[in-house]
């Protein structure tokens, strides 16, 4: 599976600036160990011992994955996957 | 109906159908008008119940400062309650905002200090948090984290929706302080088990999430993330485009934050109409447009106005 995954500035010194970068997998988490693979250390940026980092969100065709089945959720190709830090609102 | 005076007007809010966006009618929409509050937003209700508890609990004493961090309407909402109750009000505001929001917040006596751009609401907060520990005599009701924010949802926008939708499936609101979807979702849940509680989320441009490092990150002290069923991130494309259909569409002048959330919305009931099954679903209209003209969310073409709003804090 194929998918592509929007890359926020923060972490966009890993991807040599890329904003748009495509990475395989069929769950989130073969998705992020290709990424890592591609662009050592993003991995790290993004999980920690327990899971998906707590200021890390993470968006499946624009859905939460905290409410999908997490870093278990399953791609399909053509998906899109956002990555972004938490900010506020309000 | 009659009112003491223009605080005791909060709330009480309609809620509308919308005929013509609503799939078919069994699949249903329903508007819950927070634009008639007193300053037309949603926040007219937590401001003042904020103010209301700290008043209770003897935090704020009479002719007190207040400090808030605010992208806007919060601080608005609070600049009309303080005005009415006699106190001094200072926003702390990130720079990229609509430059209404400064124009009504000056209105109301406000006073305004600006935060960064870059880092959009996390700033305000920021600076907020170390303006307060430099001046421990001012009074931070902060939004974020203050359960009067989330009670004022629980014991008035919750019960009003139930009250008159009983046939209630979903409940769809914006995700910012997070008081609206924890204080409606936890009554709606007391009382019907099944319904789903959905958030939509903004999606802004890069600026706003320009952090230093990810630990800098936010989550709102009110968030409980048990509450919801799912949360959809929304971008400007979809926000304009939907805020201009429930105008065209429904006569419903909405900000643009709405038009996140009726995407959200829109997308729930699609799913229940192709599975068959009945649904009511209930979104709140945040604020009205008026704040929004001149950020050209409402004239030009779609991607005209998605550029506009780059980098501005458009919910």
């Amino acid at each position: 599976m194929t998918v592509e995954v929007r890359i926020p500035t923060i972490l966009r010194p890993y991807t040599g600036g890329e904003k748009l970068v495509t990475a395989s997998g069929d769950s989130l988490q073969a998705v992020i160990s290709d990424l890592d693979a591609h662009y050592p250390g993003i991995g790290e940026r993004l999980l920690d011992d327990s899971g998906l980092r707590r200021f890390v969100n993470v968006y499946l065709n624009d859905e939460d994955v905290r409410f999908l089945a997490g870093l278990a959720t399953v791609v399909a190709d053509g998906d899109s996957i956002t990555i972004l830090p938490a900010v506020a609102g309000g | 109906m009659r009112f003491n005076s223009l605080l005791d007007s909060v709330g009480r809010t309609p809620l509308v159908g919308l005929p013509a966006l609503s799939p078919s009618p069994e699949v249903r929409l329903w508007a819950k008008l927070e634009d008639h509050n007193p300053t037309g937003s949603v926040k007219d209700r937590a401001a003042l119940a904020m103010v209301l508890a700290a008043e209770k609990d003897g935090t704020l004493q009479p002719g007190a400062t207040l400090l808030e961090p605010t992208s806007g309407n919060t601080g608005i909402s609070l600049a009309m309650v303080a005005r009415q109750r006699g106190y001094r009000l200072i926003c702390v505001m990130p720079e990229n905002t609509s430059p209404e929001r400064t124009q009504i917040l000056r209105m109301w006596g406000a006073e305004i200090i600006y935060s960064p751009a870059e880092g959009g609401s996390n700033e305000a907060v920021r600076v907020a948090k170390a303006l307060a520990a430099e001046h421990p005599e001012w009074v931070m009701l902060y939004q974020y984290g203050n359960e009067a924010n989330t009670r004022a949802h629980y014991e008035t926008t919750g019960p009003e929706i139930l009250e008159d939708l009983p046939t209630i499936t979903h409940f769809v609101a914006g995700l910012g302080t997070t008081g609206t979807l924890m204080g409606v979702g936890r009554y709606l849940r007391e009382h019907k088990p099944d319904v789903q509680i959905i958030a939509a989320e903004p999606r802004y441009g890069e600026l706003v999430y320009g952090l230093r490092n990810l630990d800098e990150g936010f989550i709102p002290e009110l968030y409980d993330e048990s509450i919801l069923t799912t949360r959809y991130s929304v971008g400007p494309h979809d926000a304009v485009r939907r805020t201009r259909e429930l105008l065209d569409r429904e006569g419903i002048f909405a900000g643009i934050s709405t038009g996140a959330i009726l995407h959200a919305a829109l997308g729930v009931a699609a799913k229940a109409d192709k599975a068959g099954v009945p649904a009511d679903i209930a979104f709140i209209v945040c604020d009205g447009g008026w704040k929004y003209l001149s950020t050209g969310a409402y004239e030009g073409t779609l991607d005209d106005a998605e550029s506009a709003l780059e980098g501005q804090l458009w919910a």
